[in-house]
């Protein structure tokens, strides 16, 4: 597969601090990234190293194949970093047409992406009179102008209102559908369980997991059930060999799979031990709920 | 290059402040200087023309067209340390850097606005002077007329020189109002220095010491006209003699300046983390 960012061994320090420390990791084309990661993991100042705008301590990274020079290579790059930084006194269309002299693109462009992020009406507008999500979906054009390789979002949805959120994500599924590689740096887990197919797990600067976002923790699912003779289901669970932990609160009982299991098998069973269920439902553990654990386990 | 400028250009001239600074800064004293050319008749008691006096004769007139013009030179300097600001204020630096601009790129575009205004302010200069100076003067052979012409390039080096100074400041302190208080206080510095030195020593080595300071240097680029105009009405008081010239090392001081303020900022945004 085609790489598109190679990072080795890459460690920042802050004075006494480390804000990343020895991290690794690979990007390939066509794949949408994400990078999680609490408050202060280092998300940002790993785009930012990566990005040219904060210097590396140790390590090092390289763009596509490695034969181009970082400067060279953003251009083929669209990045927004935590907020929209335009020039406030110019309008959506002046400001563009700057990142155009900057990238070297044609000013055909503007018009193409500004109707992309559904800004088209408002181009000559000033900067300064837009509201946060007209800024961060304006920062989506800007992105978008050179037709990037890659399209790096670091925390593109913090600060806006529910429909600001919800046009920002439709806008990145739009893109992702189209083949472009992105990567999205967020705290926000089911963000990045909506649109992205690979996670890079950052704690305290330290790497703790990076693949596809379903392999992040060896699992099977649970089961939630619901009957009215609960302590003999317990009980049948508990002496099964398929099931591991079983969890029983306020009246619904989590049952735990060891090895991979049908739903309408296991009904079956049931029934056939005779206990009627009133409610079944199989499910894998939700991104966050993979994430805590990930983070608990790295804890002890 | 020009890709560059053009970038600095559109992020100046789309802004009202910077364009009504660079206005007062290059057009103003081009119409002062011409309407000080004309003849005022002062509520009807007497008649001020300036050009009685001798002051726009070739080649005084170059001297004290570039002293009068370079007073000017303050407005621009609030755009210089404004432009870099700005840039971090609005964070469009962080911006610009992640668009795929390199930070040697972002000084050059900086430097270069600096050298276009520079240059477009000195064609400007030049050209008012010589119009009024063929216009007064009334000796017009070419080697009078272009005797006093040093003064021009002296006038050129001195805005970049103090232009590169302020472009420094506002890459070492990233805020405008305190980038100018910085070129204050390096003023007064200057001053403080030169008192010691010459507390220390004598006031003669104190000086010579002094005209190698960056703000001293630029002045002494192109010294005040006023006792030369007095020099040249009494020609035989010998104590208000001074040394007036526009001189190569001079500017070779000032231009020393100039490449140490630009590879500071360069290095010092290289060093930084954004």
């Amino acid at each position: 597969m085609e790489s598109i960012l190679t990072i080795n061994n890459l460690t920042k320090k802050f004075g006494y601090l480390t804000a990343v420390k020895d991290l690794s990791f690979t990007i390939n084309k066509g794949n949408v990234y994400g990078i999680l990661g609490p408050n202060g993991s280092g998300k940002s100042t790993t785009l930012g190293v990566v990005l040219n705008v904060v210097n590396k301590t140790e390590g090092d990274f390289h763009w596509f194949d490695g034969n181009t020079s970082t400067h060279d290579a953003l251009k083929k790059v669209g990045a927004i970093i935590e907020r929209p930084n335009f020039y406030p006194y110019m309008t959506a269309t002046q400001n563009l047409k700057l990142v155009c002299k900057i990238k070297g693109v044609d000013y055909s462009k503007i018009d193409e992406k500004l109707e992309i992020v559904g800004l088209l009406e408002r181009k000559d507008s000033k900067f300064k009179t837009y509201s946060l999500g007209m800024k961060q979906r304006l920062a989506i054009a800007s992105a978008l102008l050179n037709d990037p390789e890659i399209l790096i979002l670091d925390e593109p949805t913090n600060g806006l209102d529910p429909q600001g959120i919800h046009q920002i994500r439709e806008i990145i599924k739009q893109i992702a559908a189209k083949g472009t590689t992105i990567l999205l740096a967020s705290h926000l887990l089911d963000e990045v369980e909506k649109v992205c197919s690979h996670v890079v797990v950052l704690r305290k600067g330290v790497k703790l997991y990076s693949g596809r976002v379903d392999e992040m923790i060896s699992s099977h699912g649970f089961f939630e059930l619901k009957t009215n003779k609960e302590s003999e289901l317990v009980k049948l669970l508990e002496n099964h060999k398929s099931f591991g932990k079983v969890k029983v609160h306020e009246n619904l009982v989590t049952a735990f799979l060891n090895e991979p299991m049908k739903s309408d098998d296991f009904n079956k069973h049931l029934f056939e031990k005779g206990i009627t269920l009133t409610h079944l439902v199989q499910r894998k553990e939700s991104l966050e709920e993979q994430f805590l654990q990930l983070t608990d386990n790295n804890q002890n | 290059m020009l890709r560059l400028l053009n970038l600095e250009l559109q992020k100046l001239l789309l802004n009202r402040t910077s364009k009504i600074l660079i206005f007062v800064s290059f057009i103003l004293p081009f119409f002062v200087i011409l309407l000080s050319s004309l003849k005022i008749n002062v509520f009807g008691f007497f008649t001020l023309e300036l050009g009685e006096l001798g002051v726009f004769n070739f080649p005084i007139i170059w001297h004290l067209t570039t002293f009068f013009a370079s007073q000017f030179k303050f407005f621009f300097a609030i755009v210089v340390v404004s432009m870099i600001g700005n840039e971090y204020s609005n964070k469009t630096i962080k911006q610009n850097l992640i668009d795929g601009l390199s930070k040697k790129e972002f000084i050059l575009s900086k430097f270069y606005t600096i050298v276009f205004f520079s240059i477009v302010s000195t064609v400007l200069i030049g050209l008012i002077s010589l119009c009024i100076g063929l216009y007064y003067s009334s000796y017009t052979e070419a080697s009078i007329v272009f005797r006093g012409v040093e003064f021009l390039v002296a006038y050129f080096v001195k805005l970049i020189g103090f232009f590169s100074l302020c472009l420094f400041f506002g890459m070492l302190v990233k805020r405008s109002a305190f980038a100018l208080a910085f070129l204050f206080i390096l003023f007064i510095l200057e001053w403080i220095l030169f008192g010691l030195i010459a507390w220390q020593s004598d006031g003669n080595l104190a000086e010579k010491i002094q005209n190698f300071f960056p703000l001293k240097s630029m002045y002494k680029l192109i010294d005040q006209p006023f006792q030369r105009i007095a020099m040249s009405k009494f020609p035989d008081k010998a104590e208000l003699a001074y040394d007036y010239g526009a001189h190569g090392y001079e500017m070779l001081i000032v231009l020393c300046w100039t490449a140490l303020f630009i590879f500071l900022s360069f290095k010092l945004l290289k060093k930084r983390d954004l």
